[in-house]
């Protein structure tokens, strides 16, 4: 199973999310942001987290229109899998990938702690090793993670079962309590919260090892 | 030619910077500040010299790019 790491100017969880990655059996490519495509055979691109571009004019919106990502949205058309994670999220919404945006938080203040998600869906490669309801801890660290999904948004979310994970205790804002959606094919995951910064023991938490598991086994099956 | 494009939140989309400011403001012993909304400024100067073309270009700068249409409004002005 082989993943596609992408690194931007200003990406800084690239390197957890491929160790990750690795750690769940993926054979993993770091790829530059002015690449325009990915190394053959890539199943899985993981857009990490960081301040790409200095979040100058939004957090993501510079990412959002760099070379790399005409090849990540011809993946993602061809219906390849996509995790973006807290910078990564906030740049699949700015490619329009996933729906809605990310807000500065409701309290303006850059919050970095851990934090208690509830899965919202286990109908998902990413969330198939949890059941819906089930809990786990990832840290979180973002200045805009108060996501809000446009007007009608978080009820076509709802409805679809679209929404991955959420907050037991909102701490941004977030529309809905919500911390990570997927798209409507349920191939594409974005999330503010890091599952990479708890997926070993020295990290102190190890539940988001089961995302990474799970996405790989599925991929690698396929 | 030269055009700004002011770019702001939609109307209804909490604005919690602008609040803060707004506090601010009241802190300061400003009276009767009611509302305060924060957006940003972008001055664009362009070879187009003919302005219906030049607030075309810009528009489809800030449809593509500029702003976040889920959540921000922009206006073009000549500057």
């Amino acid at each position: 199973m082989k993943a596609a790491v992408l690194v931007f100017p200003g990406s800084n969880c690239d390197r957890d999310l491929a160790v990750a990655l690795t750690a769940a059996g993926a054979e993993v490519a770091m790829v530059w942001h002015k690449e325009t495509s990915l190394p053959e055979g890539t199943d899985l691109v993981a857009v990490p987290g960081g301040f790409s571009y200095g979040d100058y004019l939004r957090a993501g919106a510079i990412a959002a229109r760099s070379p790399v990502i005409a090849a990540l949205r011809d993946h993602a058309e061809r219906g390849g899998y996509v995790f973006g994670v807290c910078n990564g999220f906030q740049i699949l919404c700015e490619t329009g990938l996933l729906p809605g945006t990310l807000m500065r938080n409701r309290d303006l203040r850059y919050i970095c702690r851990s934090v208690t998600l509830r899965v919202g869906t286990a109908d998902s490669a990413f969330t198939s090793g949890w059941r819906a309801g089930e809990k786990v801890s990832f840290p979180i660290a973002h200045h805009d993670g108060n996501y809000t999904a446009g007007p009608g948004g978080l009820e076509r979310l709802t409805g679809e079962d679209r929404v991955a994970f959420r907050y037991v205790t909102n701490p941004n804002g977030s529309e809905g309590d919500v911390a990570g959606i997927l798209s409507d094919n349920r191939r594409i995951l974005g999330m503010m919260p890091h599952p990479e910064r708890a997926a070993d023991p020295a990290q102190g938490g190890t539940d988001g090892a089961a995302l990474f598991r799970a996405v790989t086994g599925v991929l690698a099956e396929a | 030619m030269k055009l700004r494009v002011t770019i702001m939140l939609k109307t209804g989309v909490l604005d919690p910077q602008g609040a803060a400011v707004r506090h601010a403001l009241g802190s300061l012993g400003f009276p009767g500040v009611d509302d305060v909304r924060q957006g940003k400024v972008i001055e664009l100067d362009l070879d187009e010299t003919d302005p219906a073309a030049a607030e075309a270009q810009a528009a489809q700068m800030c449809e593509k790019l500029l702003a976040n249409t889920v959540i921000e409004d922009y206006r073009i002005e000549r500057a």
